[in-house]
C-alpha cells in the first residue's frame, strides 16, 4: 500500500495523526510527517485517516 | 421484495453510507439518489479556500473507495416522498424505488430571511453553485458586502470577502457577541475583537427588518432603524432539515430526523438517519438527541449505521452493541487563524476556564460540566490547535455524563454556530418561515 498526501493541500489540521498514529505524526516542526508504505494490515486506519482529513489531502494507492 | 439498500442523499453523508455500508459487509445493491449535479464533494471549502479563489472547484470531490464501485448514482435526481410501510422512495418523475434498507442522507439547506426587498444580491452558502455566484458577486471591485448572521458561515464568509478585497465588510447579527452561542462569551469576545483588528465592522444586538434596492439590493435595513449600504448581502441565519420528503410516515421530525442509538428512525430497523439531518442521543454524554452540524459526524453516523443496518439485512442481529458516542470534532478557518474544538462544549458553557494562553494570543478555552472538562476550544495559529489536540484522549477516557434533566434543555450542540443564532431571530420578521 502507498500513501501520498498533497502537502500543497494539507493545513496540519492532524486529525491523520489521530486515525492512524503509526501512520502519521507530526515532526518536531510541526509538520506532517508520514510512512510512505506502510504494512498492509494497517489499511483500515489509513482508509480511516484518509476519510477524516478534512482537506482530503491523503491518497491511498494500491 | 426489493434487496437494494436506497441511500437519500448524494453528499458527503450519503458517499460515507455507500462506503461503510461495503465495509459492513452489506454485498447487495446500493443506489444513492441526489438532487445536485454533482458527485460527492466537500462543503467547508465554500466559505473558505474556495471562496477566496485559492483553491479550483475540481479540488472539491471525494475520492469514492473502490468498493463503491458498483454503486449506482442517480444524480440530479429529487425524492419527493416515501412510504416506509411499502418500503419506497418517489422520484420526482413518478417512479417508484422500492427498497430493502433505507439511509437518510438529506442534509440542510439555508434558512432564508424572508423581509421584503430585492432578491438579487442576495447570497447564501450550501453549494458549489451558492460559491460560485457569490465569489462572482464579491469580485465587484469595491464591494460592500453585509453577511447577516454572525455565526461559523458567517465569520468564515466575512473574513473571505475581505480577503478579496471587498471595500466594507458588516456582520449583522441579533446577538451581543459573533458565535456566542457555541463558544460562550469569552471565546466569543476574543474572536470580535480579532474581526475588527482585521477590518470586519459589525452591527451587533440588531436584526434586519428589509432590503433596500431596485433590481438588485442596495442596503440592508437593521432593526434598530439604521441603513448600511450593501453591494452583496450573505445570509447566514442557520439551516433548516430537509425531510418534507419524509412526511406523513410518523416519523418525528421536529429538527431533522430523530433517531435512536443506533440511528434507527422511527423504531424501524430497515431505516437509518446519517449526517446533519439526524438528531441522535449520543451516549458520550447527557443521551438527548440533538443534530450536530459538525464535518466529522457524517463519517462517524454513516459507521455506526452500516452497521446497524447490514446486521438487520443480513440477519446477524447485532443486539449488544455499544450505543452511538462520538467525540464531536470542529474547526474553523477564519483570517489568519483557525477555531478548533474537540467535545461538546455547548455543554459546558456555564464554567469556561482559560486552560492556556491569553485573549490576545494563542489562547485554550475549557468548557466544564459539574467540574468535568466536556469540550475545549483552541483559537489561534497551529500551536493552540496542537494544545486542543492534547485534551483530545482525556475527552475521549472521560466516563459518560448522567442523563441530567437540567441539560435536556440545554441548546442545540449543533456547531449550529448559525443555529445558535436561531433563538433570537424574533427580531428578523418571518423568522421560521420555510423556503
Ligand atoms: C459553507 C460550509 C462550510 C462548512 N465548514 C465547516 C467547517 O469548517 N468545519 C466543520 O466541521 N464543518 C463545516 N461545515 C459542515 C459540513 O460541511 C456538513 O456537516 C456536511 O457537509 C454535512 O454533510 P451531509 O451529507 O450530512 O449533508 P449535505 O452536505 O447537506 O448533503 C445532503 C445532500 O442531499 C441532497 N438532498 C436534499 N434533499 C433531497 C431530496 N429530497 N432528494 C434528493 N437529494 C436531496 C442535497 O442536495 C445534498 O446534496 C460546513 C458547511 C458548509 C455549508
Ligand atoms: S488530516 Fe489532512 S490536513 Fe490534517 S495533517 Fe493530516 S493530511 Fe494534513
Amino acid at each position: 500500500m502507498k500513501v501520498v498526501v498533497d502537502m500543497n493541500k494539507c493545513q496540519d489540521h492532524g486529525q491523520c495523526v489521530f486515525a492512524s498514529p503509526d501512520v502519521f505524526s507530526f515532526d518536531d516542526a510541526g509538520r506532517l510527517a508520514y510512512v510512505a508504505e506502510p504494512d498492509d494490515a494497517l489499511r483500515d486506519e489509513v482508509e480511516e485517516a484518509a476519510d477524516v482529513c478534512p482537506l482530503q489531502a491523503i491518497r491511498i494507492e494500491g | 421484495m426489493s434487496a437494494t439498500v436506497v441511500v437519500a442523499g448524494a453528499s458527503m453523508a450519503g458517499l460515507r453510507a455507500a462506503e461503510q455500508l461495503r465495509a459492513a459487509g452489506w454485498d447487495g445493491p446500493v443506489t444513492v439518489i441526489g438532487d445536485e449535479p454533482h458527485m460527492p464533494y466537500n462543503r467547508p471549502p465554500l466559505s473558505k479556500e474556495v471562496l477566496a479563489g485559492k483553491a479550483p472547484f475540481e479540488s472539491l470531490a471525494f475520492r469514492p473507495r473502490a468498493s463503491v464501485r458498483d454503486v449506482e448514482w442517480r444524480l440530479g435526481t429529487r425524492i419527493v416522498a416515501a412510504d416506509l410501510d411499502a418500503r419506497h422512495v418517489e422520484l420526482a418523475d413518478g417512479e417508484r424505488l422500492p427498497y430493502a434498507g433505507l439511509v437518510v442522507a438529506t442534509g440542510m439547506r439555508p434558512r432564508r430571511l424572508r423581509c421584503p426587498g430585492p432578491l438579487t444580491g442576495r447570497h447564501t452558502v450550501r453549494t458549489l453553485a451558492d460559491a460560485q455566484g457569490l465569489h462572482a458577486d464579491l469580485s465587484r471591485p469595491g464591494a460592500r458586502v453585509v453577511v447577516v448572521g454572525g455565526g461559523f458561515i458567517g465569520c468564515e464568509v466575512a473574513a473571505t470577502a475581505l480577503g478579496l478585497g471587498a471595500a466594507e465588510v458588516t456582520v449583522v447579527d441579533p446577538m451581543p457577541l459573533p458565535m456566542v452561542g457555541p463558544l460562550g462569551e469569552l471565546l466569543a469576545r476574543a474572536l470580535l475583537r480579532r474581526h475588527e483588528e482585521r477590518g470586519v465592522r459589525f452591527a451587533l444586538g440588531t436584526g434586519v427588518t428589509a432590503f433596500e434596492g431596485g433590481d438588485r439590493v442596495t442596503g440592508v435595513v437593521l432593526s434598530d432603524g439604521r441603513v448600511l449600504p450593501a453591494d452583496v448581502v450573505v445570509e447566514s441565519v442557520g439551516s433548516l432539515a430537509n425531510t418534507e420528503w419524509l412526511d406523513g410516515n410518523g416519523l418525528d421530525l421536529t429538527d431533522g430526523v430523530l433517531t435512536d442509538e443506533h440511528l434507527r428512525a422511527g423504531g424501524r430497523p430497515d431505516v437509518v438517519a446519517v449526517g446533519d439531518v439526524a438528531r441522535f442521543p449520543n451516549a458520550r454524554y447527557d443521551g438527548v438527541p440533538r443534530r450536530v452540524e459538525h464535518w466529522s459526524i457524517p463519517t462517524d453516523t454513516a459507521k455506526h449505521a452500516a452497521v446497524t443496518l447490514t446486521a438487520h439485512l443480513n440477519g446477524t442481529g447485532g443486539t449488544g452493541r455499544e450505543p452511538f458516542a462520538p467525540l464531536p470534532t470542529f474547526w474553523s478557518d477564519q483570517h489568519d487563524f483557525r477555531l478548533q474544538s474537540f467535545g461538546a462544549p455547548a455543554l459546558g458553557l456555564d464554567d469556561v476556564r482559560v486552560l492556556h494562553g491569553d485573549e490576545d494570543g494563542d489562547l485554550l478555552v475549557g468548557y466544564h460540566t459539574d467540574g468535568l472538562l466536556v469540550g475545549v476550544i483552541a483559537l489561534g495559529g497551529q500551536s493552540a490547535v496542537m494544545g486542543a489536540a492534547r485534551y483530545r484522549a482525556q475527552l475521549l477516557k472521560q466516563p459518560a455524563l448522567s442523563a441530567a434533566p437540567a441539560l435536556s434543555a440545554a441548546p442545540a450542540l449543533s456547531a449550529a454556530p448559525d443555529v445558535a443564532a436561531v433563538p433570537a431571530l424574533p427580531v428578523l420578521t418571518g423568522q421560521g418561515a420555510p423556503e
